[in-house]
């Protein structure tokens, strides 16, 4: 069963100068056709402005298709009447975790979505703690925002979107504004979800390590997918990358800089330290 | 720490004030005032400071916090004394000349005195045991019936909590851009009113667009989360009346009623 499934997808804008005057059509978005299985694990990369973003915010139907069309779960998202639907089904987690949280307490906070839904209150407070449970996030339940880290406001945002009992979370840059341990706190509580959850991911983010536990990559280059695959895939095509502004893993980088120099025994696509270690260790 | 600000004046603390339902705070806070402004003698005013006293025992909040709620008053206090002493016709107590006190003046500058000061004290309580959100809660549930005429309730209820929760981020942004002018050279402190206000546009100007940016940012995370305004909204934490809020009311009442009824009597 699909998830999401788009149809030459295409989103334009017109780009006006200061004066207001036209200046010009753009394609944020030029003609994408992809499907994502409920479950997988989907990781969509591209440098600022290949219209990654763009995309995204289409599953929630913060935007609309200029031509094509996408469907969320089989429901169109030009089509007003599922608009509650699609966004309870594919939550929506952004880039700023100031500036997507709501209540002053954690637990309020996480309680919006249902409360939008119509959830009655015994079931709010289930679905809450469940949802602080399955991030971490019980003990600091009754704490102000302001009072959390980068990466613990995240995973308060993601909480807040569990709550509502999604089937497929997209997660718009949820890393950009973190530090590193904030960086992994998040992507292990999203990495939990999929595989504990079996909720549907689609992570937006230019970070190349975070790509690694994807089940399929996609590479957006000027608002077409450049490149798909799977990540050991996408990693070895190290010199596409390079010409996409995009930057490799180091060690990835470094196995492909030792095979490029004729060293024997390495494969096509290095992922982790670990994983090349190993492969000098059994070469040598 | 800018984050730490205390919006309000919140004292926290457990108490059986603080526990009641935030509508029961407000309607009483109102019904004193009225009740204040009804009675005219001693008898009244006497009634009114045990009810004053009793509460505040009650809320455990320490006296000196009352006193603070007072400092802000202070000249607006003493303005009107003032004036309804020497300005007030009638009987002559006290005269030097064209200037005289008269015994209608200070009756009527002590009733004032004493009402200010028990007002301002009566509704500091209030904010003094509950939190902002709590406040918030409680006036749009109180004020709900004026959906009928198109008071758009739930909306402004909304837009005080929101505002109530970047009022420390947009604090914490205004400092940090207000080091980054520093570090440019920006001049924040000499100068006299005019040098001073106009050295705040370069920190007003990005703190709105920022401000702004963010607003836009928080609309688009609200309608993600199926945002669609109070209809057919439920409540994680619902105001239900219990048993001591109930109690309360009547405790509210049986004071109106006996502190006027002894304004009257007694006077």
């Amino acid at each position: 069963m699909n998830i999401i499934k788009t149809e030459n997808l295409t989103f334009e804008y017109i780009r006006r100068d200061e004066e207001g005057n036209v200046e010009g059509i753009v394609k944020a978005v030029d003609e994408v056709t992809l499907s994502v299985k409920a479950g997988e694990f989907i990781a969509i990369l591209g440098h600022n402005g290949s219209g990654k973003s763009t995309f995204a915010k289409h599953i929630n139907a913060i935007l609309y298709p200029t031509e094509g069309s996408i469907f969320v779960d089989g429901k169109d998202t030009a089509d007003d009447e599922h608009l509650w639907d699609i966004r309870q089904i594919a939550g929506m987690v952004f880039q700023n975790p100031d500036n997507q949280i709501i209540g002053q307490v954690v637990e309020e906070d996480v309680g919006f979505g249902p409360e939008n839904m119509g959830i009655p209150t015994k079931e709010i407070w289930e679905r809450v703690e469940e949802s602080l449970r399955a991030v971490g996030m019980y003990e600091h339940r009754k704490k102000s925002p302001n009072r959390l880290s980068g990466g613990q406001k995240q995973r308060v945002s993601i909480a807040g979107v569990l709550a509502m009992h999604p089937k497929c979370i997209v997660l718009d840059e949820p890393t950009a504004m973190l530090d590193p341990s904030g960086r992994k706190e998040v992507i292990r509580a999203i990495r939990a979800l999929n595989d504990v959850e079996k909720i549907t991911i689609i992570l937006i983010t230019h970070y190349m390590e975070e790509i690694i536990h994807a089940d399929r990559v996609f590479v957006m280059e000027q608002g077409k997918i450049a490149m798909s695959g799977t990540p050991r895939e996408i990693f070895s095509r190290v010199d596409e990358l390079k010409a996409l502004r995009l930057d490799v893993p180091q060690v990835t980088l470094l196995a492909h800089e030792l095979k490029k120099n004729g060293i024997p025994g390495i494969p096509p696509a290095v992922l982790t330290v670990d994983e090349l270690a190993a492969i000098i260790a059994m070469s040598s | 720490m800018l984050r730490d600000i205390t919006l309000g004046q919140y004292y926290q603390t457990d108490s059986i004030i603080h526990r009641l339902d935030p509508r029961v705070k407000l309607v009483t806070t109102i019904c004193f005032i009225i009740t204040l402004f009804m009675v005219k003698g001693f008898a009244g005013f006497i009634i009114g400071a045990l009810f004053l006293a009793l509460i505040i025992k009650l809320s455990k909040v320490p006296f000196k916090f009352m006193i603070r709620g007072m400092k802000a008053i202070i000249f607006l206090l003493l303005f009107a004394v003032v004036f309804n002493l020497f300005l007030t016709p009638g009987t002559p107590a006290v005269a030097w000349g064209k200037i005289s006190i008269t015994w209608e003046g200070i009756r009527l500058s002590a009733t004032l005195a004493v009402r200010l000061v028990m007002l301002i004290m009566g509704s500091s309580i209030m904010t003094l045991t509950t939190t902002p959100n709590n406040l918030t809660d409680g006036l749009e549930k109180l004020m709900k019936p004026l959906r009928i005429f198109k008071v758009p309730v739930h909306e402004v209820a909304m837009m005080m909590s929101i505002a109530l929760r970047f009022i420390p981020i947009l604090l914490e942004e205004t400092d940090k851009i207000m080091k980054a002018q520093i570090a440019r050279g920006a001049d924040f402190e000499s100068g006299n009113l005019i040098k001073k206000a106009k050295s705040l546009v370069p920190l007003l100007v990005p703190l709105f667009i920022s401000a702004f940016r963010r607003a836009n940012d928080l609309a688009m995370a609200m309608e993600a989360r199926c945002y669609r305004g109070g209809d057919n909204r439920t409540k994680m934490k619902p105001l239900v009346y219990k048993t001591h809020d109930r109690i309360s009311y009547l405790f509210v009442i049986i004071y109106m009623v006996v502190s006027i009824f002894a304004d009257r009597l007694l006077l």
